[in-house]
Formats: structure tokens, C-alpha cells, sequence
């Protein structure tokens, strides 16, 4: 059961929003609806759901409704129309005290600008949420610093906000929501505001954190970049409705429209494809039962070379050539340990495209693709190359 | 001729009308002011008496020495409470300068405690806003001179009126401080306090008000300053202190214990604005 689910979730800023609700049923778009009423569509009809312990992201142009829809999510904005269940429950049906019990147990978040108190030490925010829960001192100091630390900032406990650097201080701010050990964590544009190579490494520590936590992060970007490093799945918003939901993959390689093109096409593809994405179906003889003459039969069979030599479970053993292959069989060779080649070219199964090039390019012969020691394809040249001509705008970006 | 349009009605008796509801809310809540009298009065000549009772000196000493801390370790301000004060005492103006104190704290005190609320109100409620920020208005710019006569109604003459008119004139830049204060919290931090599961309670005490703190100070420290300029004109219905030498000086066109008494209360203005200034701004460096 996913932890989040969204059905329909609309938001229309304005006094009269039943007006403008009928006309985006009648199909009108949202620049329409404000020429005619005056009224903003700032999340039109979005339906999606969120698995427990996913990096959601949620990414989209300035003014494509965005911040409106994680505000809804916790009903910091409420919703005009839709629902949104969590863990089941209905939030867009609950009092207001239910309501405060899920922003308190439940949903925790962190800002573009960090909305840190700057009146407190950063213990004191750290603890904030905990306070307002009432939770005892003692426990919620120790739950505190102990956020404070996953973030590396035990150090700083009676520091000021104002006296950090940015990153710092987001990490105050994640230090804060996590204190609380919510289910899920919504951040909007939490790391927009740092400069890119905090950035980064923000991005690096979050994915650290979730592996460990397990939480369920919804995350909004507008930057493609961070959506591809960080998604498990990424939605893509425009006009306030949601066009595509998908895979970082599946978002690349389809986008769902012009708008979603736009958007992918200046993103080096070279940095998000990986060996896997490339490889081929690998031809291989087996060490221990197949000698030179077998060797040479493949590669004949096939047009090749250059063969791929395994063991019984895989194991990459090396390669043998053609040339190899026929001067043994001449000299009547059966071992085929005797022609063998170590000096394998290899990448792993996750090495990023940009990292291939480099080993692809002195190579002679094919790039094993391997997984622990396993060959699980290979890599000619031109299927990098052909990969990369997918776009043209993205091989210009690449020949860069 | 045409000035006959303008007499289409006989004046209007607003004067008249007003007189009468004052006569019938002192009629009427005469239970309530002459107690209410009485116990401030007491409460009042309590802590005249406990001021008093402290020596000079010491007063000095102490008043110089806080100077000195609040205004960062630096020695004009004590240098010149040294002087100040004690020019007070030479001239022997001393017990007025007492009374004179305790009017201004209490009526800053009743102002800040009713202040507030209703500046909390208006920063919660358009409603409330739009309904109190003319009243307001309509508190500063009357003359000062015209509440005596409902604080005389009320509470006859003495301290007592004195501290109710100047409550009535120096309440109103709390109030706006106060909403203005709390209006100007950043919207995130409002956001921020929600998205953890605040109670609006919780949420004014633990980000509105202590983000609002300096703003709101502000506005205590412009009503410390009206209600001392109140004390002048709060000796006409007879409350003690500086005003009164200044008063009577006034009426006796005695040009030189008019300005001696002036200048004491100058003095006493400068001290008490440096102190509640300073205060802000110690917390604002923290
Ligand atoms: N309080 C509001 N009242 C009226 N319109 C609003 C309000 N908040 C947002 N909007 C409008 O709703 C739309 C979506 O705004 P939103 O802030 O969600 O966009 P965003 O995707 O977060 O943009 P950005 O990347 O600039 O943060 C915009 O057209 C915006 O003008
Ligand atoms: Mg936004």
C-alpha cells in the first residue's frame, strides 16, 4: 500500500474557486481560466501515490504549481477539491487536531530558505517539533542532538542560525525535521538556495541518510540534474498538472511531450546512462569445457574477433582472438588457457557513459561489463556512439 | 443669507451628551472606580515609599551601574546618570523625582499589560484591526488635556487620574508595535511553526512574540516616553512630582524653578529611554 496518495488534488487561489472549477473540467487551461475569472489554478486535478521509503521528486518550471502541491500535502494550503490519504487516513477530511497530530508524528519539512528560528540555538531548533509535542526535556534534547549528528553538526549545538553557513544551516534544517522521526519528509527546493558544490554534497548526504532511514522523501527540484540524482521517480508539473510520472530513465529516453523534451534535452545524457543502459548480450565459450577450435567456430558464427572466456558460473577469465585461436588450432593447442588473454578492458554494471568513454577509446576490443567479477555484457563502440546520437542536442552537449 | 442653509438643524447638544454619560458611567460604576481608587492609590504610595526609602546614593550607585552593562561597558550613560541624578538631589527635587517615577512605571506597566493583548488581537483578526486602528488614532490626537476631565469624573484628583489619563494616551504605540510586530514575521517561519503541528498558542509564544520582541519594544519605549510627558499635565488634577513644580512654577511665572524642575524631568527621560533602547538592542546582538 503506497504511504501517500493523491486523488484529484486541485487548488484554486481566488474567492470564488466554483467557478473556476467547472471551467478546468470544461477543459479550459489555466492562463484561460485567469483572463475569464481572475482566479489562479495552482494545482490542477494531480493524482499520483508514493511508496513508502521512495525519493519522490517533483520538478517543473517557476509557477508550475510546485510549492502549492506540497503544501498541500501537509495543509499548510488547502485543498479546494481531491483528496489525499495517508497511511489510509484521509488528511483533506481531518479537524484541525488530527490534522496537528500528522504534521507532528508524521510529516516533517524543510524550506528553500531554511525557516530556521533565529532566535534559537540550533539545539532549540532541532527540538522545536519535539517541544511543541511536549515532549520531556531530557528525551527531546538527547533526540535532538542525535539528529544534529547524523547531519555532522554535533558540534554547533548552542551556535545561532545566523552564525552558520548555508549548508550548515539547511542541515539544521533536516536535523529539525528528522528529529521528529517522520514517516515522510517533504522538501521544497531544500537545496536551491546553496551554492552547487554544497549542493552536491547535500545531495550525496541525503541519499546517505536515506539509505540508512528509509524514509519516504518527497522532493521538489527544478532542477533536472538534482531530480535524476536523487529520484527514485520523478513527476513532471506544468500549469499546475502533473504530465508525466516516471523512472529517471523512463523519463529520458520517453519523454511523454514536447514540454518534458524541453525539459530532458539539455541534460548530458552521457551523465545518466550507465554501462547497463548500453551493454550487449555478451558471446562467451566456457574455460572448462571449450577449447581454441569451439573458440574459433563462435567467433566465426558470430563476425567477431574477439570471444569473452567464462567459467561455469560466469566468472570473466579473460579473451582470445581469432588470429589466437587459428594458430592454435594449427599447432593442434587444445588448452585454450594457453591463448588466453587477462588484460580485460572492464567497467562495472553502474559506471556512468562519461566514464566509458575513456576506457572504450584505448580499447582494441569490447568493454566487459561486469557485476562482481560476473560478465553480464559487453559495450562496443557503437553503441556509445549510438546512444548518444539518440538526441543530437545531447551528443553536441557531450563532444563538449 | 445662505449661512441659514447651514442652521437647518439647532446645534447638536454632543457636549451635553457626553457630559451625561459620563455622569452615568461614574454614577454607575462608582463600585468600581472607588475601590479601584483606592487600591492603586495604596499600591502607588507602596512603592513611592519603598523608592524612598532607599538612599539616594544608592539609588545612584545602582542605576549607574546597570548604565554601565546595558549600554555595552561603555561610561557615558553611567557618567551621565551620575550627574543627572545627583543635579536631582542638589536641587532637592528628590521626592519628586520619586513620585514622578513610580506614576510613569505604573502607568507604563498597566499600558504594556493591556497593550499587548489587544495588539495580539488586531494582528490576528482584519476585523479587529479595522475596528481598533481609528480608535487609536482617535486616543493620539485628541489634546491630552481633555481625558483630566473624564479621569477626574472617575477617580476625583491625585495620582490615581493622573495614571488613567496617561494610560489613556500612552497605550496606543504598544498596541500598533505589537500588531505591527506580529504581522512582520516572516511567512515562513509562520509556515515552519505549522508544518511542526503548532497550536496558535504555541505558535505566538514560541516564534510570533519572541520574533516580534524588538518591534514591540519599540513601541514600549515610545509609550514610557508619552506616559512621562503625561506626568506635566497629570499635576493639574493634582498628581505629585516634577510636573507639579513645573505647574506651579508655571502659575507663579517663576522662570527659574520652572526650568530646574524641566530639566529633571529631561534628565529622568533621557535615563529611562536609554534604558529601555538598550535592553532592545543587548538581545538584538546576542
Ligand atoms: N497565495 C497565492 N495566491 C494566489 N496565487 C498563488 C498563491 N501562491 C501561489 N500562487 C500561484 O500559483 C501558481 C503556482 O505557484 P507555486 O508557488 O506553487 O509555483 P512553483 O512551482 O513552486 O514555482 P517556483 O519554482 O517559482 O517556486 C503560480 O501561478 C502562482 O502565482
Ligand atoms: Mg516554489
Amino acid at each position: 500500500m503506497p504511504i501517500i496518495e493523491v486523488k484529484n488534488l486541485t487548488k484554486i487561489f481566488g474567492k470564488n474557486p466554483a467557478q473556476a472549477l467547472k471551467l478546468l473540467d470544461e477543459g479550459f487551461s489555466k492562463h484561460e481560466i485567469l483572463q475569464k475569472t481572475g482566479h489562479t489554478v495552482g494545482v490542477n486535478r494531480a493524482s499520483f501515490s508514493v511508496e513508502a521509503g521512495e525519493i519522490f521528486v517533483i520538478m517543473g518550471l517557476s509557477g508550475s504549481g510546485k510549492s502549492t502541491l506540497i503544501r498541500l500535502l501537509n495543509r499548510l494550503i488547502e485543498p479546494t477539491k481531491g483528496s489525499i490519504f495517508i497511511d489510509g487516513d484521509n488528511l483533506s477530511k481531518m479537524d484541525k487536531k488530527s490534522l496537528r497530530e500528522v504534521r507532528r508524528k508524521k510529516i516533517s519539512m524543510v524550506f528553500q530558505r531554511f525557516a530556521l528560528f533565529p532566535h534559537r540555538t540550533v539545539l532549540e531548533n532541532a527540538e522545536f517539533g519535539l517541544e511543541i509535542q511536549k515532549v520531556p526535556k531530557e528525551e527531546r534534547r538527547e533526540k535532538a542532538i542525535k539528529a544534529l549528528e547524523m547531519v555532522g553538526l554535533g558540534q554547533y549545538l548552542e551556535q545561532k542560525p545566523n552564525q552558520l553557513s548555508g549548508g550548515m544551516q539547511q542541515r539544521v534544517g533536516l536535523a529539525r525535521a528528522l528529529a521528529n522521526d517522520p514517516e515522510v519528509l517533504l522538501m521544497d527546493e531544500a537545496f536551491s538556495a546553496l551554492d552547487p558544490l554544497i549542493r552536491k554534497e547535500m545531495q550525496d548526504e541525503l541519499l546517505d541518510l536515506q539509505g540508512t532511514m528509509k524514509k519516504t522523501i518527497i522532493f521538489i527540484t527544478h532542477d533536472l540534474d538534482e531530480a535524476l540524482r536523487l529520484g527514485d521517480r520523478i513527476a513532471l508539473m506544468k500549469d499546475g498538472s502533473i504530465v508525466q510520472i516516471g523512472t529517471p530513465e523512463e523519463i529520458l529516453m520517453n519523454p511523454a511531450n514536447d514540454y518534458v523534451e524541453k525539459f530532458v534535452e539539455d541534460v548530458d545524457r552521457s551523465k545518466i546512462l550507465t554501462a547497463q543502459h548500453i551493454m550487449k548480450r555478451p558471446e562467451t565459450i566456457n574455460i572448462e569445457k571449450h577449447g581454441p577450435r569451439v573458440a574459433l567456430e563462435r567467433m566465426r558464427e558470430e563476425g567477431i574477433s574477439t570471444i569473452f572466456v567464462v567459467d561455469s558460473k560466469r566468472n570473466l577469465k579473460g579473451y582470445v582472438t581469432a588470429d589466437d585461436a587459428s594458430e592454435a588450432r594449427k599447432k593442434d593447442v587444445r588448452d585454450i588457457e594457453e591463448i588466453l588473454r587477462t588484460n580485460v578492458p572492464k567497467v562495472e554494471k553502474d559506471t556512468p557513459m562519461y566514464d566509458i568513454f575513456t576506457v572504450i577509446h584505448d580499447s582494441p576490443i569490447p568493454v566487459a561489463v561486469v557485476e562482481k567479477e560476473k560478465l553480464i555484457g559487453i559495450i562496443v563502440r557503437g553503441s556509445v556512439i549510438a546512444a548518444l546520437a539518440g538526441e543530437s542536442e545531447v551528443s553536441t552537449n557531450s563532444a563538449e | 443669507m445662505l449661512n441659514n442653509v447651514l442652521d437647518f438643524v439647532p446645534k447638536i447638544p454632543v457636549a451635553e451628551k457626553i457630559k451625561q454619560f459620563t455622569d452615568w458611567v461614574t454614577n454607575s460604576f462608582s463600585f468600581l472606580f472607588d475601590p479601584l481608587k483606592k487600591y492603586f492609590e495604596d499600591l502607588m504610595e507602596y512603592v513611592a515609599d519603598l523608592l524612598g526609602a532607599v538612599p539616594p546614593v544608592l539609588v545612584i550607585l545602582i542605576v549607574a551601574v546597570i548604565a554601565f552593562f546595558i549600554s555595552g561597558k561603555r561610561f557615558g550613560l553611567p557618567a551621565f546618570s551620575i550627574v543627572g541624578l545627583w543635579f536631582i538631589y542638589n536641587q532637592e527635587l528628590w521626592d519628586h523625582l520619586i513620585n514622578t517615577f513610580t506614576l510613569v512605571l505604573i502607568a507604563s506597566l498597566l499600558s504594556v499589560i493591556i497593550g499587548i493583548p489587544i495588539g495580539i488581537l488586531m494582528s490576528k483578526s482584519r476585523t479587529a484591526e479595522a475596528m481598533i486602528t481609528p480608535i487609536l488614532d482617535f486616543m493620539q490626537t485628541m489634546p491630552a488635556f481633555v481625558y483630566l476631565i473624564p479621569a477626574v469624573a472617575f477617580f476625583g484628583i491625585g495620582m490615581v487620574p493622573g495614571v488613567f489619563a496617561s494610560l489613556i494616551f500612552a497605550t496606543p504605540p504598544t498596541v500598533r508595535f505589537t500588531n505591527l510586530g506580529i504581522r512582520q514575521v516572516p511567512k515562513e517561519l509562520i509556515e515552519a511553526s505549522d508544518a511542526f503541528g503548532s497550536t496558535a498558542v504555541q505558535k505566538l509564544f514560541k516564534v510570533e512574540l519572541p520574533m516580534a520582541r524588538a518591534t514591540i519594544m519599540a513601541g514600549i519605549n515610545q509609550t514610557v516616553m508619552l506616559a512621562l510627558s503625561m506626568v506635566v499635565i497629570a499635576s493639574m488634577i493634582g498628581a505629585p512630582g516634577l510636573g507639579r513644580n513645573v505647574l506651579s512654577a508655571l502659575q507663579r511665572a517663576q522662570i527659574g524653578p520652572g526650568f530646574v524642575a524641566g530639566i529633571g524631568i529631561v534628565i529622568l527621560a533621557i535615563i529611562i529611554d536609554r534604558f529601555t533602547q538598550s535592553m532592545n538592542k543587548k538581545h538584538d546582538h546576542v
